[in-house]
């Protein structure tokens, strides 16, 4: 068993996105991890048919006691980690509580019912953040796809918000920890993903 | 992740439930493993075909499932242990085939895995496949955990070797398709050798073979009543008792624990669900007074369980059953935590919050406010999606409301504003070529719509071959599109028999579509989606014409894949001074109606943009922009 405790037993962690932005892959990093620290990880997903547009959720439940379902039950998220804003909200609406702190991408991704007219426009940035925070016990904002943009490639925004993730010290994990995922899963572009990783980490406090 | 045969044994790995099946069936020693791509089964075949070679096994993806599993059995006649996963709606296609199997049976161990995906998340229905192995004479198992998925499929050779028959593995989207730890067991060194024995598999004659097979199953109950895949945790005496099996047990536990229940409730987890182990499940049925059934899809376990009780002794006490029959569980759709633990608050007389009524309130008005829908829909660069819009112009232009009959992969998506909603008929593989026939002979009765049919490059090998014959044979006026992306695109880009590769990684010949469709005597065109003018000129063309079926080959590389090796082919930008926005008379045609992903409205600047993040570069949008305000330049 690991040494680490965890700070809630199971901790409940949503990340979420939409189709395309690659929070299986940072499920994965996370999920492994744990596992061969020791504990018990279950990763369950929702996701749409097709490969891009629609909501992915990944929900990940970490336990040094026993096994738990692939599902939370309404309102038991710990943390959630949302690479889009209104995709956070939607996670807050079914499983946030009083204590669930956030750590949100603001990049809003448009979604197809909008140009089809089913509903008017995206929401205002600002309010939909005041939102998110009106419904969590803490609240960081990530510009996760800018500073990956800076550091050449946008699609670094998911392992950059895991590192945002690790920062918070919601998990019983550090940078050390993933490394060994991280070069087993970009063994090419190792050096840049742990890059990715520590500016992320950088820009939250605990 | 590494393949599923690098670790050790007594490693723990986060396993997809997919996965921890192949690894079961690698363990279990199979030498033949065949399938056909369908979520929730798509990644069982794969991890086994990754380590095939270096194992010496041989793995395939078969042109549909009847195939696979017609060619699993054959392996398994001549003494190789033989897998075949396929989702729901495969194991509906092959009941024949199993109805005939059940009755043969088997000399090696023969494993049917099949996915059922409830709520139909990645399917054109919701079906429970337990009946089908009760209707046709196959036992059922279903694993209630990611370490049961490798150790049931393992042990579930053993059994069909032990009965001589078939078994089926049943497994639902939240397990196949989530992950959790399992425990690596040994992999064993097996150099298979192959032989038939002649006249090892008698085939009585009906209904000796029937009463045979009874007689197996029997076999099979008893062996499932001291199976330790069934369990029980809780009180002696629970005032309420709990009959579950799948995902569902995860779910069971975790409610009962939430609700502080785990000295009144107990938990009976079946993992042989059928033939029922009766002596088993009375010896709990009989010691609480209120039972309820927790299962996905069908009411499987509660009509067995209700069935066993009705042939108790008329001393025995009886319980009051809750479940789908009562409506305390819904007979329809995925089920989760949240069900069962509604359920049991209600029959326990419990008052459960999620969480506090005021946070509730507070997160439904905002939502209601700013959580905007998010349909799922073809993505950025997607050929199929300029096969719909030269469709949507051309049956605009012919103006006979004319309609697509669809089929079933990406393309799907032609239902909704995605592919602009042409597609006006949805069933099963093949079905758009096969409902197309019927369409196709109703000239007489003075029908005029044109007709097109659509299917993709994979399904047109799966199942649309024996429909345009048909179409040939009987003369049926209609179109077949085929939307040739050269992938299996919906499942995870699988190869197939017109790709060039096979499963294995090795080349394979091609079967060239437009060769078999010429052979035919049908008149067969290939267009690039992409050439909007000429495709759309080809497919009116093809309008025109009466009698037998036309084909039209919609060729153009699935995007994913391209971008994948090639990046980017151009930049796409908005000049903003030829966008004049609303004054254009458009109406906003590139983003409300063409609708591209990458394309956003700008309400401030009453200008269209593009979303750098998500635009793929095809460029596709230039031609569709009658300012000529999109700007696609080569990179």
């Amino acid at each position: 068993m690991t040494a680490k405790t965890l700070l809630k037993d199971p901790l409940n962690l949503i990340i979420v996105g939409v189709a395309g932005q690659g929070n299986v892959v940072i499920s994965l990093l996370i999920g492994n991890t744990l596992v061969k620290e020791g504990y018990w990880v279950t990763f369950g997903q929702t996701y749409p048919a097709q490969q891009r547009g629609g909501t992915v959720i990944n929900y990940i439940r970490i336990s040094q006691e026993m096994e738990y379902s692939p599902i939370l039950p309404y309102g038991c998220a710990d943390v959630i980690l949302g690479m889009e804003p209104v995709e956070t909200l939607r996670m807050l609406r079914q499983y946030g509580n009083p204590g669930t702190i956030t750590i949100v991408n603001p990049r809003p991704i448009y979604s197809i019912d909008i140009w089809g007219g089913v509903v008017a426009e995206y929401p205002d940035l600002d309010k939909l953040l005041a939102a998110i925070r009106s419904l969590s016990a803490k609240t960081w904002v990530v510009n996760a796809t800018e500073e990956a943009r800076e550091l050449g490639n946008p699609i670094l925004a998911n392992v950059l918000l895991t590192g945002a993730l690790i920062g918070t010290g919601a998990l019983p994990l550090d940078a050390k920890s993933l490394e060994p995922a991280l070069l087993e899963r970009f063994p090419d572009q190792f050096e840049l993903n742990v890059t990715a990783l520590k500016r992320g980490m950088a820009l939250v406090t605990p | 992740m590494p393949a599923i045969d690098v670790e050790a044994p007594g490693t723990t790995m986060l396993l997809m439930g997919n996965e921890a099946i192949a690894r079961g069936a690698l363990e279990a020693g199979i030498g033949f493993a065949a399938s056909y791509p369908g979520t929730p089964s798509s990644e069982i075949l794969p991890a086994i075909a990754e380590v095939a070679k270096r194992r010496g096994i041989y793995a395939e993806w078969s042109v549909n499932e009847m195939v696979s599993m017609e060619a699993a059995t054959g392996a398994a006649l001549a003494g190789i242990r033989a897998l075949t996963p396929m989702k729901q709606n495969g194991t509906a296609v092959i009941a024949d085939f199993l109805a005939t199997l059940a009755l043969s049976g088997t000399v090696a161990g023969l494993v049917l895995v099949s996915c059922d995906d409830p709520s139909g998340r990645n399917s054109p229905n919701e079906q429970d496949t337990r009946p089908a192995a009760k209707w046709l004479g196959l036992p059922v198992v279903e694993p209630g955990n990611f370490q049961e998925a490798k150790d049931m499929t393992k042990w579930l050779f053993d059994l069909s070797e032990e009965i001589k028959s078939a078994c089926m593995l049943r497994c639902v989207s939240k397990i196949s398709h989530t992950r959790g730890n399992v425990r690596l067991g040994e992999i064993p060194k097996i150099e298979h050798k192959a032989r038939y024995e002649l006249g090892r598999i008698p085939r009585l004659p009906n209904p000796a073979g029937h009463a045979a097979l009874l007689q197996k199953l029997e076999k099979t109950r008893e062996i499932f009543e001291t199976s330790p895949f069934n369990w029980y945790v809780g009180p002696d005496s629970p005032e309420l008792l709990i009959i579950t099996c799948g995902a569902c047990w995860l779910y069971s536990r975790e409610a009962v624990k939430i609700l502080n229940l785990t000295d009144r409730v107990g938990i009976l987890k079946l993992g042989t669900l059928w033939p029922l182990p009766e002596k088993f499940v009375a010896k709990y049925l009989v010691k609480a007074p209120k039972v309820l059934f927790f299962e996905e899809i069908d009411p499987f376990l509660e009509q067995s369980v209700m069935e066993l009780a009705a042939a108790l002794p008329p001393t025995s006490p009886r319980p009051i059953f809750y479940g789908k029959r009562s409506g305390h569980i819904n007979a329809y759709g995925e089920q989760d935590p949240n069900a069962i633990i509604r359920a049991l608050a209600k029959i326990m007389n419990l008052s459960y919050q999620f969480r506090g009524g005021e946070y509730d309130k507070q997160a439904e008005e905002i939502a209601q406010k700013y959580v905007i829908m998010r349909s799922g829909t073809l993505c950025p660069g997607c050929p199929h999606k300029a096969t719909f819009w030269v469709i949507k112009n051309a049956l605009k232009l012919d103006g006979r409301y004319g309609f697509v009959a669809g089929d079933i992969g990406c393309y799907t998506a032609g239902l909704g504003p995605g592919g602009f909603s042409v597609v006006k008929t949805i069933y099963c593989m093949g079905a758009g070529a096969g409902v197309a026939n019927g369409f196709g002979q109703l000239g007489r009765f003075g029908f005029t719509q044109p007709v097109i049919a659509a299917c993709g490059d994979s399904t047109f090998y799966h199942a649309a071959i024996p429909a345009l014959i048909n179409g040939v044979y009987n003369n049926a006026n209609f179109i077949l599109a085929v939307f040739d992306n050269s992938a299996t695109a919906m499942t995870g880009f699988q190869p197939h028999p017109g790709t060039g590769v096979a499963a294995m990684g090795e080349p394979a010949p091609v079967v060239s579509i437009e060769a078999l469709c010429r052979a035919m005597g049908i008149r067969t065109e290939i267009c690039d989606p992409f050439d909007i003018k000429n495709a759309t000129a080809t497919l009116l063309d093809l309008m025109s014409m009466d009698g037998g079926p036309r084909v039209v080959i919609m060729r153009r590389e699935c995007e994913l894949i391209r971008a994948r090796r090639e990046g980017s082919p151009n930049r796409v930008y908005i000049d903003p001074a030829k966008c004049v926005g609303p004054a254009c008379g458009c109406d906003r045609l590139c983003t409300r109606i063409f609708a591209c992903t990458g394309l956003r409205w700008n309400r401030e600047k009453g200008k269209a943009e593009i979303d750098e993040l998500i635009c793929s570069g095809c460029g596709l949008c230039a031609d569709i922009c009658p300012q000529r305000a999109i700007i696609r330049e080569a990179l």
